[in-house]
This record gives C-alpha cells, sequence and structure tokens, in this order.
C-alpha cells in the first residue's frame, strides 16, 4: 500500500517536496480520524437537539403552553 | 491579481492526493499574505474542514466564523484551539463528483511583532444538495513573523489526517505589498 504523503513547497528556494509520512505520523492520523469522527458526531447532535428545542418552543408559543427553562432559553438572547 | 500581488509559491496534489500543502521559509519582504486554495477531500462526508496552523504550532487559535449551508439560517460559533477551525469547510466525497470548495485566508501584517488577525472564507460546490459557505475572523496571539502555513487535512496534526486532498487540489500563496 502507498504511504501518504504530504507536499512542503520552500517559499524561498522554490523547490517543491513530497515527503512520505512516518509510521508515528501515521497512526497519529488514524487516531485523529477517529478523534474527528467523534467530534463531528458531538457536533451534529447538539445541533440537532437544539433545533428539537427551538421546534418544541415555538409550538408551545403558538399553542399557548408554558415553555421549560432549556425551551426559554432557545429564545433568549 | 491587482499588480501588487506577487504569487510566491505554489502546488497542485498529484495522483496520489496529499495530506497537507505546507509552505515553508516564507520571505518577510511583503505586507500581507493571501493564500487561496481549491481543494476537495476524500473524506466520506459532505463537508470536509480544511485546518490552518501557521508557523507549524497548534496553539493560541481563537475565533468566530459565520456558516450558512443553503436551506437554514447562518449561524454563528465562536472557537479557541490548537487551529484555525473551520477556516475552510471544503468538499467532501460525497459532494458532486469533481467538484472543489475554494477558499482564502488573507493575513495582512505577518511579519509585525503583534498578535496576527486573519479574515478567511470559503465555499463549497455541491450541485442539489447543501454546501456550506463560511466567513471567519481569526486571531493568532503570538508576536512571532509568519515564516510558515499549512493547509492540512487534520484538526490534530499539521502533517495532515487520515484522508487526503485529492489529485489536481490546488494551493498558491501570494505576497501583498504596500506600494
Amino acid at each position: 500500500m502507498t504511504r501518504p504523503t504530504r507536499i512542503e513547497i520552500n517559499c524561498t528556494t522554490g523547490v517543491e517536496t513530497v515527503i512520505e509520512l512516518t509510521d508515528a505520523e501515521i497512526a497519529q492520523m488514524e487516531a485523529d480520524a477517529i478523534a474527528e469522527t467523534a467530534r463531528r458526531a458531538e457536533e451534529d447532535a447538539a445541533a440537532e437537539a437544539l433545533a428539537a428545542l427551538k421546534a418544541s418552543a415555538k409550538a408551545k408559543l403558538i399553542a399557548g403552553q408554558p415553555l421549560t427553562a432549556e425551551e426559554a432559553d432557545t429564545l433568549v438572547i | 491579481m491587482p499588480n501588487t500581488y506577487t504569487l510566491i509559491a505554489s502546488s497542485t496534489a498529484g495522483a496520489g492526493g496529499t495530506t497537507a500543502f505546507d509552505f515553508t521559509s516564507i520571505p518577510g519582504t511583503y505586507t500581507d499574505l493571501l493564500l487561496k486554495w481549491s481543494a476537495r477531500q476524500d473524506l466520506s462526508a459532505v463537508a470536509a474542514s480544511d485546518f490552518i496552523y501557521i508557523n507549524g504550532l497548534q496553539s493560541s487559535y481563537s475565533g468566530r466564523w459565520v456558516e450558512g449551508n443553503g436551506p437554514t439560517q447562518p449561524s454563528s460559533y465562536s472557537y479557541t484551539g490548537n487551529f484555525t477551525y473551520a477556516n475552510a469547510e471544503g468538499n467532501g466525497a460525497n459532494t458532486t463528483a469533481s467538484t472543489f470548495a475554494n477558499a482564502e485566508i488573507y493575513i495582512p501584517n505577518y511579519t509585525v511583532s503583534s498578535n496576527k488577525s486573519m479574515l478567511s472564507e470559503s465555499v463549497m460546490e455541491n450541485v442539489s444538495t447543501n454546501a456550506y459557505i463560511v466567513l471567519g475572523v481569526n486571531l493568532w496571539s503570538n508576536t512571532s513573523a509568519i515564516t510558515r502555513v499549512t493547509i492540512s487535512t487534520s484538526a490534530t496534526n499539521v502533517t495532515g489526517g487520515a484522508q487526503k486532498f485529492v489529485q489536481y487540489s490546488t494551493a498558491y500563496l501570494y505576497g501583498i505589498k504596500n506600494s
């Protein structure tokens, strides 16, 4: 399997070098991928939860029902 | 480009792609820097963030960005961390085939001995479904002159993440003089 590479461009000399990543960098990349997937999942879940709270708050306002504190927080800047 | 813009260096990813575009030994002979890039990642997602590192460092970044995704009202976010987060929301592998996101970051007064403000913007390309537009105001709390700028696929690693910028992704670094 081909090793992943990065491109380094020396702006003083103009020399471009394609550098193979080290074993340590590849191991770090794999750990990063797991962490990044978790981070994105957290962000998506938080965004979905906020959208659900806002929708619930709006529905209750229209129906004249009391809001929870969490729902009210979504309306107050 | 205006005649005060000088192309310092550029690079295009080859057939195997690249995990990072790393501009090193940037001369201090200009007033401002402008980094522009057109990129697509092989990450299996619609949006694939591109991460910027200054001088190879992973600390003292903060900022705020406004993000629109097309169908819903834009949102704003703050960040502090080890990278200029989501400076660019780029194209992932799940966007329309062969489309690339465009992004840039403008760095005024990159050699002065004070903290560095940076303006960033990015636009994804994606036909028929969501595509993000991001406008960011960023601060690097470091007084060193900037001599290296890296575009990486990793949020935690200057040299890149598990995914790559695909072939034909390109990056251009311009120097701007005030006269």
